[in-house]
């Protein structure tokens, strides 16, 4: 176990250094600078700017800085956003998609499990049907058509929520629903089917045999190993909401680190891109790998290494 | 689909209960500052509207956007405010004189100006600002619009470090606590309108202990008629009246609210929901498509105006086939600007002819108004026949595929579209339209690598000749490769002068000579299109399209 988790790190730190590289030397090879506007700056100031933000250096010798830099974890401080370090930025937009990201998580996983269970124990029913159909839905229906959607008929139309903002707990249930959408529908169908599978399996019939009650069976014994290709997808699922939000925090007018993202690019905002860009890497990697961890642990014929375990 | 819909309710439901519950269940970390309207009890109110985003500083010295300008000018004050008709009057300074010469400036500033500290503002604190936005060595990153401080004389050569000159060469100085003086390089008539320029306002100088001042509420010490008291990052920013301004009993609003929601159908529903008191330019925007409705359905509400700015597609004269003033010529005169305006743009802009907007001053009033923009026509048959000489004369046999470039925007996009049609249809010129990203756009224009491409240019300050000087032979802004003796002679006749009549008549015969250049196609004169509540006085939008709510009431609907 513990070997494994080292492999894993060092993978990581390896990913992380490549990917650092890579992003450092796409991003110079993009035209621009951050500090273009309609209007030019007269070059005296333009040549000014480059030199104090060391733009005037070899690549070589840039790349070298920021790797430097990085190593002391310093991410450096904004281009655009003046006077603001790149961790500042990060932290400011970051705390928006984490709590958005969270309650989607909780809901989608809280939402999906209750439907599939619904829907596999009405097999071939009408709930089943229905519940299905809306899963195909969800699943089909882009989340920015949801969100919109949302914001239209309770914002808008029934004016019972606020169309955009954090500024009131109530105004976190639009975007989290529509964050939600996706992957609840996802987990809906992926719960019916393992849960299908389970009920049928040998052991639930010896469970009955022993006169268990209904109850317990579902709960102890079936969901338990139902569960399990739920837990496979709530790791890259837990990455894709908090870094993916983008589209809804926009649509519901939440300044989450998505946008600065997108900003950061358009902005040349060189530290921004490659802080906002390794903060994401890194947040996806430690997802997968707790997946990876969290699966070894629900289900013990899993062994994370060959040794160990 | 009825059915459907039924059942959709139902899930979003038990969704909705779902996700009160796990709303619940967490610490409530958001102290929530109210975003909702509402009257307090002296019947004062606030006045909310969205940036769209972030400003991206609020040091005067650094701003260059108008989403931090929009800010800045409320919670700072110049010398000189303009007035809702757009004339320079007493701010910081009650008074002041101008030399015989136009060169030298005299501010008396008023005794009970005070920072919001409660500070005095005096005529030192001018001195450092102005100096400091010139320092080239300014921490972390010299000022890229102190060239707006240029007229000044030695400023220039301080910012660039040229002859040795230092801080103590720049021509400003405190005469005593409350005199300012000024010298200039050349008379400049328009220099008392930069005195309310964002680049020209003063800092406390206290500043200078800590560099990231201007990033936090807490920390920013401003001089106007409104204080900042929140700024939640990415979120909102809260202004309130500030309790040290001289005029604090003409500052009638109670807050002023500031969103960053950036996108148009959210901040119009935010709108039409009551959550926004103002919706629209300058720093928000609402969709096109609605407009057409919302003149319809609100007609008072929903407002156009003309805001001094320009748009224009621009040839590369350097480049085969356009080094053909014939051909630039043909494919400026196949364009219905008429149609672009009323199918495309739908903002109430006008067709432009000329290259400096109306809305900005000439010798006594409108310069448009004063010089007709009627430099050529449209002409379909006239354009076919001067297409033909212009090949001819390249001895080319047919027009090869004209490349159209411009960054990626809906807008942008449709007019180009346009455009394209329009050209085929009239001249049977095939075009190709380039969507470019913005860096990588603006890098091509001024590197001269693009046929044709679009421009678009606001004005700084109210004079022709912030359009004026950007075609000037050396200027950096002039990327078709245009050049003409005659053109930067007028330029600089008209800056060796204070005669508004001489200068009027030098930059329009510039004017002049850059459209018949056909170095740039004019296509139209822009506009503003927002939306405000009923109720609401003295808010007001200037002539560049900047909003101007220092003096704004509520007065009941």
């Amino acid at each position: 176990m513990v070997r494994y988790v080292l492999q894993k790190l060092l993978f990581m730190l390896i990913s992380i250094f490549v990917l650092a590289s890579a992003t450092f030397f796409l991003m110079k090879a993009i035209p621009g600078n951050p500090f273009q506007s309609e209007k030019n700056v007269p070059p005296a100031i333009q040549e000014r700017l480059n030199e104090q933000y060391g733009l005037n250096d070899p690549l070589g010798v840039q790349y070298l800085h920021y790797m430097n830099n990085l190593l002391h974890f310093d991410l450096g401080l904004s281009m655009k956003q003046q006077y603001t370090s790149v961790v500042d930025v990060i932290k400011n937009g970051f705390i928006y998609s984490l709590q958005l990201g969270i309650f989607a998580i909780i809901l989608a996983i809280a939402a999906g499990i209750v439907l599939g269970l619904i829907a596999a124990l009405n097999h071939r029913k009408f709930l089943d049907a229905f519940t299905i159909f809306i899963a195909v839905l969800g699943v089909s229906i882009p989340n920015f058509v949801v969100a919109a959607g949302l914001q239209y008929i309770f914002g808008v139309k029934l004016g019972w929520l606020s169309v955009a903002g954090l500024n009131d707990p109530t105004d976190f249930i639009l975007p989290v629903v529509a964050l939600s959408f996706l992957p609840a529908a996802f987990i809906a169908r992926l719960t019916r089917s393992s849960m299908l599978e389970v009920l049928t399996a040998d052991y639930i019939k010896t469970a009955r045999a022993k006169g268990l009650s209904g109850r317990i069976i579902l709960i102890r014994h079936a969901l338990r190993n139902a569960i399990l290709p739920v837990v496979t997808y709530v790791g890259p699922m837990t990455a894709n909401i908090i870094t993916g939000s983008v589209i809804i925090e926009q649509i519901f007018g939440i300044g989450g680190l998505g946008k600065s993202f997108v900003n950061s690019i358009t902005n040349r905002d060189y530290t921004l891109i490659m802080g906002v860009t390794l903060f994401y890497a890194v947040i996806l990697m430690l997802a997968r790998f707790l997946t990876d961890i969290a699966y070894g642990l629900v289900d013990p014929r899993i062994k994370l290494s060959r040794k160990g375990g | 689909m009825l059915k459907k819909n039924k059942h959709g309710f139902k899930l979003v439901s038990l969704l909705l209960v779902l996700a009160i519950i796990a709303v619940g269940c967490t610490p409530k970390n958001e102290t929530g500052n109210s975003g909702n309207g509402g009257s307090d009890a002296a019947g004062k109110k606030e006045f909310r509207m969205n940036l769209s985003e972030q400003p991206p500083t609020l040091d005067p010295a650094q701003v260059q956007d108008q989403v931090s300008a929009t800010v800045l000018n409320g919670i700072y004050e110049g010398l000189l405010r303009k007035d809702e008709k757009g004339n320079d009057v007493a701010g910081i300074a009650k008074d002041w004189k101008i030399s015989d010469d136009g060169l030298t400036y005299t501010f008396n500033l008023r005794d009970d100006a005070k920072w919001s500290n409660g500070d005095p503002v005096t005529a030192n604190d001018f001195v450092y600002a102005w100096k400091r936005v010139l320092d080239p060595d300014l921490k972390p990153a010299a000022a890229a619009y102190a060239y707006q401080l240029y007229y000044i004389k030695n400023a220039e050569k301080y910012n660039t470090g040229a002859d040795g000159v230092t801080a103590d060469d720049v021509a400003v100085k405190a005469v005593d606590e409350h005199t300012l003086e000024v010298t200039l390089n050349s008379p400049t008539p328009y220099f008392l309108s930069l005195m309310s320029f964002t680049t020209y306002f003063p800092v406390h100088q206290s500043v200078k202990d800590n560099e990231a001042w201007a990033t936090d509420a807490k920390t920013i010490i401003t001089n106007g008629s409104f204080k900042m008291t929140e700024w939640k990052k990415n979120t909102s920013i809260t202004l309130v009246p500030n309790e040290n301004y001289y005029a604090k009993d003409d500052v009638k609003l109670s807050k002023v609210f500031f969103t960053m929601v950036n996108d148009s159908g959210t901040e119009l529903s935010m709108y039409q929901t009551d959550k926004l008191d103002y919706a629209g330019m300058p720093t928000g925007l609402i969709p096109t498509e609605q407009f057409e409705t919302l003149k319809k359905s609100n007609p008072d509400e929903f407002k156009v105006k003309g805001t001094a700015s320009i748009y224009y597609y621009m040839f590369n004269i350097k480049q085969e086939p356009f080094n053909n003033q014939k051909i630039r010529q043909a494919l400026s005169m196949a364009i219905s600007r008429q149609d672009i305006t009323d199918k495309i743009a739908l903002g109430g802009e006008k067709p432009a002819f000329g290259f400096v907007p109306p809305g900005i001053k000439g010798e006594k009033e409108d310069f448009r108004a004063e010089v007709s923009d009627a430099y050529f026509t449209e002409d379909i048959e006239a354009a076919k026949k001067l297409l033909a000489e212009g090949l001819q004369e390249l001895g080319l046999s047919k027009m090869p595929t004209v490349k159209l470039a411009y960054n990626t925007n809906d807008k942008h996009q449709k007019i180009a579209e346009a455009i394209a049609a329009m050209w085929k249809t009239n001249l049977g010129v095939d075009t190709s339209i380039e969507n470019q990203e913005w860096g990588v756009f603006i890098d091509n224009r001024n590197r001269l690598n693009y046929e044709v491409a679009r421009g678009g240019n606001g004005a700084d300050y109210n004079d022709p000749m912030t359009f004026i000087d950007l075609y000037t032979s050396k200027s950096g802004n002039n990327n078709t490769g245009f050049a003409s003796k005659e053109y930067d002679d007028m330029v600089k006749k008209a800056y060796a002068t204070d005669n508004q009549k001489e200068r009027m008549q030098a930059m329009a015969r510039a004017e002049q000579i850059l459209i018949e250049s056909r170095a740039v196609a004019p296509l139209f004169y822009y506009s503003s299109v927002y939306m405000i509540k009923p109720g609401y006085e003295g808010i007001f939008m200037d002539y560049k399209g900047d909003i101007d709510y220092n003096r704004g009431s509520y007065v009941g609907k």
